[in-house]
């Protein structure tokens, strides 16, 4: 069984605007799942649809083998939805925000109570627990929307953009706590833009973009397909120009004494530094340009992009 | 599951009227402020000279619509603020996406509005008592019309809320029809004073039934039959309870 399929999944917006253009995805249960694609790709409207905040305009989801037209009560009490923007009551105080949100859910009043004080603790709230949420600041206000997605306990837990405006530090803990929480058994489904989050905690992953799943597969059956990397490469002294190299044809210089290097798969880091020693380079240091999944999602993205400009 | 909804009933009626309680002094003084002035222009000044209406002192005859008129205003405020708010400031969403059907949805709403509405008519009631002795002729009449109104309201209201897409949308049909459905209703005058076809005219009125219906409950008379103006609102209700339950449905107003 699986905690999320969907079928042929179609959403125009009343604008006429095509959002989703028929999709199919299946999400394992007890997965931790990434939903990719840039800016406008379909995500939040896919998200919209399970979680019951969009109508769609054709096709199926079902949400533990439940459909969410015609079990929709049983099939939202399974799942729990973090949405992209804030949408709790401002003036509400924060424990009342997740109490009452588990009030809606059937959720007895002191369990409830007791769910939040627990959520409360440990997503860092606990001191802010009386105050009204908009005087929270904006990690805050995400923890807050994780603490009331769980309060009724969901086996499924879908994330839009959970980390968007969290610092570093933050967002580590916020790894930990979704990773705790997948150990526990519930399955996780998240959109990111940064793509090193969805490289770290992802076992499976879609990318969506103009509204079509372009790839759904394995994390590393996807970084598999990245036969290259480009490496930035700090030298010792300063060059004037771009180093001829023999078995290197893309080569870029970033300033006077940095280069760029793609390194296809078939090539070594040792065959580059010996020929840029070769020539008297010496390299300091080195690093890659970009996280692999960042590198490949661009190429990925683009050539779609191109594509349905021919 | 009916212990969930009756858990989830619960908690939207909850806030529901936490909600009104925490800002009394927006929601319950202005109908007693209202009132109160009301009674002293209409009831001791204009109304001595204006002498009696349908064999009554003018200040009982406007006393029972003057409640009427708040219970009116304030079930139908509650409900279309509170859900037209919770759409402007998204925190609907938190219902949306909960397992809650549509139907207690409206009922919690309605809920919300109906005990604002029975508390401003008791808060105005007691404030007319300071200006009129009244007796009460049947309590339980009182009672059922002014439950009944409010509840008509509270989801004429929620309609309202639901097409509503900014703060002007909420206070259009208040203002536009609303208010003169309501000084039209008989509250200040007996239809029986109208030319024939005015009288007519006035009977295509809801608000004038309940009017009527809740003067019959203080005073034992009205212009109009007792049932025939419970038919009436029950009509009503039916009729706004259909839509509202089409709309949510539907998703008008609150899904894309
Ligand atoms: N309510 C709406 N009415 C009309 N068009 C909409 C609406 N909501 C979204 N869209 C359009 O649908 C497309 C998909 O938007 P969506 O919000 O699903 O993208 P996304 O993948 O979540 O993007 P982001 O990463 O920026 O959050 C966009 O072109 C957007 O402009
Ligand atoms: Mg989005």
């Amino acid at each position: 069984m699986y905690a999320l399929e969907i079928k042929g999944l179609r959403k125009t917006y009343a604008s006429g605007l095509e959002a989703l253009k028929g999709i199919d995805l299946q999400v394992e249960e007890g997965d931790f799942f990434a939903l990719l694609g840039p800016n406008g790709a379909g995500k939040s409207t896919c998200i919209g649809i399970i979680s019951g905040l969009v109508n769609k305009s054709a096709g199926e989801v079902r949400i533990f083998d439940l459909s969410i037209d015609s079990s929709f009560i049983r099939a939202r009490s399974l799942l729990g939805s973090v949405p992209q923007e804030f949408n709790f009551n401002n003036f509400e105080p924060v424990e009342e925000i997740l109490i009452n949100q588990g009030g809606f859910y059937g959720v007895p009043k002191a369990l409830a109570r007791e769910r939040a004080e627990h959520y409360l603790a440990q997503l860092g709230l606990w001191q802010h627990r009386r105050q009204q949420a908009r005087r929270l600041s904006g990690g805050m206000k995400r923890r807050l929307m994780i603490g009331r997605a769980l309060i009724h306990d969901p086996r499924l837990l879908i994330l839009d953009e959970p980390t968007a405006g969290v610092d570093i530090e933050l967002r580590r803990s916020m790894w930990d706590f979704l990773e705790q929480i997948n150990d526990q058994g519930t399955t996780i489904i998240l959109t990111t833009h940064y793509l090193e989050e969805a490289e770290r905690m992802c076992r499976n992953v879609a990318i969506i973009d103009n509204g079509e799943i372009i790839r759904h597969s394995s994390m590393k059956n996807l970084l598999r397909q990245l036969n290259s990397e480009i490496f930035v490469l700090y030298l010792r002294d300063d060059i004037a120009e771009v180093p001829r190299l023999a078995s290197f044809d893309n080569v870029r210089l970033l300033d006077y004494h940095s280069i760029e290097v793609e390194v296809h798969e078939s090539r070594s880091i040792n065959d580059l530094i010996s020929e840029l020693a070769a020539l008297g380079i010496v390299v300091e240091r080195m690093r890659n340009k970009v996280n692999r999944l960042e590198e490949l999602f661009v190429k990925l993205t683009a050539k779609n992009d191109k594509l349905s400009l021919a | 599951m009916l212990r969930q909804f009756w858990i989830a009933y619960l908690t939207i009626t909850r806030k529901e009227i936490y909600r009104f309680m925490r800002i009394w002094v927006q929601t319950i003084i202005p109908p007693v402020v209202m009132v109160a002035l009301y009674f002293i222009i209409f009831g001791s000044l204009i109304g001595q000279r204006i002498g009696e209406m349908d064999g009554m002192a003018y200040m009982d005859f406007i006393m029972p619509g003057l409640v009427m008129m708040s219970i009116i205003t304030n079930s139908y405020g509650n409900v279309v603020s509170s859900f037209y708010g919770a759409k402007y400031s998204r925190h609907i969403e938190e219902l949306q996406v909960a397992p809650v059907p549509n139907l207690v949805i409206v009922l919690g709403f309605v809920t919300g509005g109906l005990t604002r509405g029975i508390c401003v008519g008791i808060a105005v009631t007691l404030v007319s008592l300071l200006f009129t002795e009244f007796s009460v002729y049947n309590p339980w009449v009182v009672l059922l019309v002014a439950a009944l109104t409010s509840c008509l309201f509270a989801l004429a209201g929620l309609i309202n809320a639901i097409f509503a897409n900014s703060f002007d949308d909420i206070t259009i049909i208040p203002t536009f029809v609303l208010t003169p459905l309501t000084y039209l209703g008989g509250i200040f005058y007996s239809i029986r004073m109208l030319p024939e076809f005015w009288q007519q005219v006035s009977l295509g009125n809801p608000i004038l039934y309940m009017v009527n219906s809740f003067r019959y409950g203080f005073r034992g008379s009205s212009d109009i039959e007792l049932l025939t103006a419970l038919g009436v609102i029950g009509f009503f209700i039916a009729l706004l309870f259909g839509i509202c339950m089409y709309l949510l449905d539907r998703g008008i107003g609150i899904r894309q």
